[in-house]
């Protein structure tokens, strides 16, 4: 049990304040621009709530909510199982892991919008070595600049690409805990590969693999730099997600009122699937 | 069995080929990127890296970037080590609420406070500093260090700390030289992503500088923009952002694993 001590309160005050300061005022503006409408020169008038009702009328954002759930649920699907096939097939000691392990990570580290323009060089028609490969040699006509499934396509591998590997490390640390006493235990008893798999690794992999959909859910829900620097949103609107739609709205076209709504109501979405999830993690760490 | 091996092997080939084209396309002239296709750049030049390194506006970019990344990654782990700690070891009112709410910072669409952050950050005169970025950055950056240092610390037994206090250590005594050694992987662990995030994040450093602290992204969508379809340039700004990160993760090699589990395995 954890020592009862109302002063770790001050243990946790620097924390707080610097947090509170880049969280708190922050989102008192964005609360502020909700529920007002200006006409410039700092003249604000009371709007009350009708910004969130335009906002949860509007086919706009009814269309970049749909397309932000395909890709975020595309991702998860995409990734988790394939996150946890590589991890199960990596050596588990030896020189190749290090060399496994920093290989993967490498395009975690590199930023954003890097990324972004990486991949834009890479699926170029004419000149990039994917959309080249595409193009003459398999001769699959391919321009996602053109075309909107390339273009989802596009940006889907290119997370995939970003992004597995965070999942192949979780599931790797999670199989590595594992004492060699279990997998004997299972030879003797002769178990299947499969039931290897469903009782030993998958129970031992349940803390870190929902960390991993925890922070793939909301990396890719809150998805801006990679896709804007790729596709630009477009072609068309096809693939502006749900955070370039906002600063297209709040930069672009200086709609305060409907950008701070949106705001809210995004934060809102994203902060009620993070407390499912919290829940959900607290329930497997009061069970261990 | 061979069979296994092989899939490890082609998902790094998948993650190396994108890199490969762009240090390819980084040693390639113009002329010979527009002209066509080419697997191997038929004459090897150096000239984009010489621009590099040779702009100050370029190069002031990378230093920019690494000043306040390493702003960022101190703060937050001199703020994160105590909270950690208490988190760790004592209950308190409230200490669920609050650290489910700097975990909901995590989770913040980065996109909803780039105008707040612009304004707060221009009231306050910082913008177009590095400590803006470094202390914007921290919105995010704190939970994360905050959440793995627990979790290394939960690994360390509480009999530790007990038995320091039996032996009469004060409390910055026993957490400097008993403690913090004991946890240092974690330490490392928590700098390595404080490092991670903050280099690779973009709009909230784009939105906050404008000349000063101006980071080597914002650099590569100007030039982008203005200097046409200089491919070969951007192609070897982008192969130098990936060094940095190429190097610490080298240093925490043998935690990686571990630490992309927060601490929690």
């Amino acid at each position: 049990m954890k020592t009862q001590n109302q002063r770790a309160w001050f243990f946790v005050t620097p924390v707080l304040l610097l947090v509170a300061f880049n969280a708190l005022i922050p989102m008192m503006t964005v609360v502020n621009y909700s529920v007002q409408e200006t006409f410039g020169d700092n003249l604000f008038f009371w709007q009350g709530l009708d910004w969130f009702e335009q906002v949860l009328r509007s086919e706009r954002f009814h269309n970049a909510l749909g397309r932000q759930f395909l890709f975020t649920f595309l991702i998860l699907i995409i990734e988790v199982p394939l996150g946890v096939a590589i991890a199960l097939s990596m050596p588990k000691k030896g020189f190749w892991v290090p060399f496994c392990l920093v290989t993967m990570a490498l395009p975690m580290l590199i930023p954003w919008n890097v990324v972004g323009a990486m991949w834009n060089i890479f699926t170029l028609p004419d000149i990039g070595l994917l959309g080249y490969f595409l193009n003459h040699t398999l001769g699959i006509s391919y321009d996602m600049t053109q075309n909107p499934i390339a273009a989802w396509v596009t940006i889907i591998v290119m997370d995939v690409w970003h992004w597995t590997s965070l999942v192949v490390l979780l599931a790797y640390a999670g199989l590595v805990s594992i004492p060699n006493a279990y997998y004997q235990a299972a030879e003797i008893d002769g178990a299947s590969r499969w039931a290897v798999f469903r009782f030993i690794q998958l129970p031992k992999m349940k803390t870190v693999l929902t960390i991993a959909v925890l922070l793939r859910f909301m990396d890719s829900f809150n998805i801006y730099t990679e896709p804007f620097v790729l596709t630009g949103g477009g072609p068309g609107n096809s693939t502006t997600l749900l955070s370039i739609d906002l600063v297209k709205i709040a930069l672009g076209q200086f709609d305060l009122g409907p950008a701070a709504a949106m705001s809210l109501i995004y934060f809102a979405i994203t902060l009620f699937a993070s407390w499912l999830f919290y829940t959900l993690m607290t329930m497997n760490d009061n069970k261990s | 069995m061979r069979l296994k091996s092989l899939v490890p092997i082609l998902y790094i080939l998948f993650l190396m080929l994108p890199i490969y084209w762009l240090v390819a396309m980084s040693f390639k002239t113009t002329n010979e990127i527009l002209s066509g296709f080419t697997l191997f750049p038929q004459t090897w030049t150096f000239a984009n890296y010489i621009d590099i390194f040779t702009d100050p506006t370029w190069y002031w970019g990378y230093i920019n970037s690494i000043i306040y990344v390493t702003i960022n990654t101190v703060i937050s782990i001199t703020v994160a080590l105590p909270a950690a700690y208490a988190f760790s070891r004592y209950s308190f009112v409230g200490d669920k609420h609050l650290f489910f709410w700097l975990l909901t910072n995590r989770m913040a669409p980065a996109a909803v406070f780039a105008l707040p952050f612009f304004q707060l950050y221009s009231a306050v005169g910082l913008f177009d500093t590095h400590l803006a970025v470094a202390l914007a950055h921290c919105l995010f950056n704190v939970p994360l260090a905050v959440w793995i240092l627990e979790g290394f610390m939960s690994g360390v037994p509480k009999e530790l700390d007990e038995t320091a206090y039996v032996d009469g250590y004060s409390f910055p005594r026993f957490f400097m030289t008993i403690f913090l050694p004991a946890i240092k992987s974690g330490v490392g662990v928590a700098a390595f992503f404080c490092f991670m995030f903050s280099w690779v994040e973009m709009l909230l450093s784009k939105t906050l500088t404008a000349v000063e602290a101006k980071p080597i992204a914002a650099v590569m969508t100007r030039t982008a923009s203005s200097a046409g379809y200089e491919l070969g340039l951007l192609a070897a700004a982008g192969t130098l952002t990936i060094i940095p990160g190429a190097i610490v993760i080298y240093f925490v090699r043998n935690y990686i694993a571990k630490g992309f589990a927060l601490g929690r395995v």
